[in-house]
């Protein structure tokens, strides 16, 4: 009886879809920012006044949009690459840290030869996406053969690729810097850096190469024989199987083709910002903000670069929004969590707004991942 | 139609009037009037999705009605949730059992109740066993239910739980019980040991509201029988007043073929040749003993046998899902023994699985993609890299028109569709790849008259075109009334392959509960092996 009481839907027409598709998001990002600033008012600030400052410290200036796209960019490539493994049915925890590989491949490629920059500049991009490769492979490998939860392994392999990487740049490690009293590598050759878009700002291409990376993405999942392997596997495993789809196979190739993604975010990160290098504390906590982002955006690639552009703009704004109100940057991380909460379970978000479940389609939640097993 | 019966009937045990219920864009139930009267067993007889379920749930209290009122023992009750349900002594054993597997029967009829002696210390007080099971024992007694009450559930036989199932409601007072399609999972003698159970409730003064599909045992069992169509009752009649042609006409609302018309087979060559076959379930115990059958062009062996006795092992050794421990498996030429799963739809097995949300379907993916499932890296949907999404299309409309899948579009998802034509999609993308085998494992399970009606010309379409076809059945009737062949598997033997024209209820069903033949019998019934 249930089955029939949904039976009859109505041919979706685009419009409808997209609606559907972002007033979660949307009515979780305004009631995130409705309870912050219930916090603000608590402290004797005005919201308002905070907000505006948020907006204008994003996009009030020529220099404000392009902290926000340059802030954006490692969160589009690391959102890419948690959404790719959630339609895939699996739960990348690891982005963390197949980025700080993927910029230690990318950085080392950077720094220790000299090639003609038409050669240099795409080896080390791919230097670092084959860093974050393996480094996801590995964990998926586990899962493949002996059904190893993701979650688990990815995480340990986080602080083991944190753990080396300082190791290396640390006192006498090899990655180390001549003559420096910090720990950091020396700075990759010009030939391998990211060309600056416009000149004496810091914009440089890597936000192009993510935007790009968000039209494959969503070409691969929705046009590919590739594509529709990983969405099988992730949407029923057992029914994949059954279908003659190598399920095992798809796994390792789902994380190696997430673990690409966040690689080539980090190598983006050291070889298009200023000082070309790599450091301790570098881009520490982008792994984990990306899957916020991913989950905002609805893992889809254009959700995600939104979300991400979302993200960005908190960021490069809160500065501007401290300065002028004296509410403290972490404000940001409150709201930031507040809409992960609310997308995540977002049967609150429903409620609150009285909207009803959609079909099966969204039903790639979090806590069914968390669960999913092999 | 007979609305016949209106005699008084002095003392109504439940009687529901004008239940209305409206599910978004549906009508479940339409001013349903309904009555049941003490120690009587009613069927409420239906196609799914006609509202039996629903009308249950709002007696149950699981559903409040939109309209109506219900009446117990002649007093208007309103009954918000099972408790209350409980508390006015409906009881429901539903068709999935609701039993704690690693609990005994005694601690299973206890849940929620628990009985406690000693000093009332709330949750921490003493539970009494002891008192339990005496109870238990007492009921068991009266009812003539064998039952050990400090067996653990998991122990027990499928029969055995269901009747675990009766005594809980029992236990906690019921004198009505609902019993949601109860025989689907029995063999034929142990629906006849339930029937006696059913009988024997009634003797004590317990009124059953029975509910089924099954028209057979409708006429067996039943004083009454109401049909329920689209939401609405649409008759109600005495198995001596009516028959099973008339029933169904009732349930589907039109002329039912309820014996397929068939022509005899002509087989032609081996397709499927299996020899010897072992294979280990999932806890790596035998389930698949040396087991060997052919299968030819042209003919159905139907594979009978009671769930459980290694049909889903030896489905998936035949398919390549689980590992051939011993024996092999030739398909055609190929010897497929330790084939992957793709190499057998390649070399030409088509497979309609027994769960069609598990292994069938991906409820997700709209019908379009659905129909591509196994040949999506294939030309003309495949082209390089890329799927082709225009032959995605013209494939999924082509279906949909030569199945008769009903479908809002081609884009709708396929979990938002009925089962029958949940079905009717898994068939048309497996029918269509022309495929030289096609096994099909409980294919009409959980379906409605008129989808169980095209599924089964569907198959024998395939058989005459000369498709060599293994049918898994537990329903005796669909293994009877297609097969041309059938092969008994008890405890993961075959016992007896059997021509159709020799095989009778009987004979299967005891086959079916382990009775060895004697050998002159099944060499009597012997088969066309080498």
């Amino acid at each position: 009886m249930s089955e029939d009481s949904e039976a009859i839907q109505q041919p979706r027409n685009l419009a409808a879809v997209i609606v559907g598709r972002i007033s979660i998001p949307l009515l979780a990002i305004f009631t995130a920012l409705l309870v912050a600033s219930l916090a603000m008012l608590a402290s004797g600030t005005n919201p308002i006044k905070a907000y505006l400052a948020l907006g204008e410290g994003a996009f009030g200036t020529q220099k404000a949009v392009i902290e926000t796209l340059i802030k954006a960019t490692p969160f589009i490539l690391g959102g890419l690459g948690i959404a790719l493994a959630f339609r895939g049915g699996l739960f990348n925890i690891g982005v963390e840290g197949q980025l700080f590989v993927g910029s230690a491949f990318a950085v080392i490629i950077g720094y220790s030869i000299e090639l003609p920059a038409f050669i240099h500049l795409p080896l080390a991009l791919l230097g670092g996406m084959f860093g974050g490769a393996i480094w996801a492979a590995i964990p998926g490998y586990f899962k493949a053969r002996s059904g190893a939860h993701e979650v688990i392994t990815t995480i340990m392999l986080n602080f083991i690729a944190l753990r080396v990487i300082n190791w290396a740049i640390g006192v006498n490690g090899p990655m180390r810097a001549p003559r420096t009293v910090v720990p950091e590598t020396p700075a990759v050759f010009e030939s391998a850096r990211l060309p600056i878009l416009i000149p004496d700002t810091r914009l440089h291409a890597g936000v192009i190469i993510a935007v790009f990376a968000a039209l494959v993405v969503y070409w691969f999942l929705w046009r590919t024989v590739a594509g529709f392997e990983l969405r099988t596997v992730g949407a029923n495993p057992s029914a994949a199987r059954y279908a003659g789809i190598n399920v095992e196979f798809n796994i390792v190739r789902t994380m190696a083709l997430s673990g690409a993604l966040a690689g080539l975010g980090g190598g983006i990160q050291v070889l298009g910002l200023a000082p070309y290098n790599f450091t301790t504390g570098f881009n520490v906590g982008l792994g984990f903000d990306s899957i916020a982002v991913a989950v905002l955006g609805g893992i889809h690639p254009f959700g995600v670069t939104m979300s991400a552009l979302l993200f960005g703009a908190m960021d490069s704004g809160a500065r501007l929004m401290q300065l002028r109100t004296k509410v403290p940057i972490d404000i940001i991380t409150i709201v930031q969590g507040l809409i992960l909460t609310f997308v995540a379970a977002n049967q609150i978000i429903r409620s609150i707004y009285r909207i009803r479940a959609r079909g099966e389609e969204d039903q790639i939640s979090l806590g069914r991942l968390w669960g999913g097993g092999s | 139609m007979k609305s016949s019966d209106q005699d008084p009937l002095e003392s109504l045990a439940l009687q529901v009037s004008g239940i209305s219920k409206r599910f978004p864009g549906v009508l479940a139930n339409d001013k349903v009037d309904f009555s049941l009267a003490r120690g009587e067993i009613h069927a409420l007889l239906g196609e799914n999705g006609a509202g039996k379920t629903t009308l249950m749930n709002v007696v149950y209290g699981l559903y409040k009605p939109d309209e109506g009122e219900i009446f117990i023992n002649g007093n208007q009750v309103e009954i918000r949730d099972p408790n209350d349900a409980l508390a006015q002594g409906i009881g429901m054993v539903h068709q999935h059992f609701m039993l704690v597997p690693v609990m005994t029967v005694a601690e299973n009829l206890m849940l929620g109740h628990e009985v406690t002696r000693g000093l009332k210390l709330g949750l921490l007080s003493r539970v009494d066993r002891q008192k339990v099971s005496e109870e238990i024992e007492a009921l068991v007694e009266l009812y003539g239910m064998e039952v050990n009450p400090e067996a653990y559930v998991h122990e027990l036989s499928v029969g055995e739980q269901q009747r675990v199932e009766i005594i809980k409601a029992l236990y906690r007072g019921a004198d009505v019980l609902i019993l949601d399609e109860p025989t689907a999972v029995l063999t034929p003698q142990e629906t006849e040991d339930f029937f006696e159970v059913m009988r024997s409730l009634v003797k004590q003064g317990k009124s059953i509201i029975f509910i089924t599909h099954k028209l057979k045992e409708v006429l067996a069992i039943a004083d009454r029988i109401t049909v329920l169509r689209d939401g609405a009752v649409v008759g109600m009649t005495k198995p001596a007043e009516t028959s099973e042609k008339e029933l169904a006409a009732m349930m589907v609302g039109r002329e039912v073929l309820l014996r397929v018309e068939k022509k005899p087979a002509q087989p032609g060559e081996d397709v499927l040749k299996v020899q010897n076959l072992h294979v280990l379930d999932r806890r790596d115990q035998p389930a698949v003993r040396g087991v060997s059958f052919i299968v030819r062009e042209g003919e159905i062996l139907g594979i009978a046998g009671v769930q459980g006795n290694g049909q889903a092992e030896l489905v998936e050794a035949l398919t390549g899902l689980t590992k051939v421990i011993e024996g092999s498996i030739h398909l055609k030429d190929s010897d497929v023994t330790h084939a992957r799963p793709r190499a057998f739809t390649e070399t030409g097995a088509a497979h309609v699985p027994e769960d069609r949300h598990k292994h069938g379907l991906v409820l997700s993916y709209a019908v379009d993609e659905n129909l591509i499932l196994q040949t999506y890296y294939l030309a003309p949907f495949a082209s390089g890299l890329n799927i082709n999404p225009r032959a995605v299309d013209e494939n999924a409309r082509r279906l949909i028109s030569e199945y008769d899948v009903r479908t809002p579009s081609i884009k709708t998802l396929v979990g938002s569709l009925s089962g029958g034509n949940q079905q009717k999609v898994i068939v048309a993308r497996e029918l269509s790849r022309d495929a030289p085998l096609l096994i099909a494992n409980q294919p009409t399970r959980g379906l409605d008259v008129g989808s169980i009606e095209y599924i089964h010309r569907r198959i024998i379409e395939k058989r005459d075109e000369g498709v060599a076809v293994l049918l898994v059945s537990s329903e005796l009737d669909e293994i009877l009334s297609l097969s041309d062949r059938i092969a008994v598997i008890y405890s993961g033997e075959i016992l007896a392959i059997i021509p159709v024209e020799e095989a009778t209820k009987e004979r299967l069903g005891l086959l079916m509960a382990g009775v060895r033949e004697t050998q002159e019998s099944s060499q009597a019934a012997a088969t066309p092996m080498e």
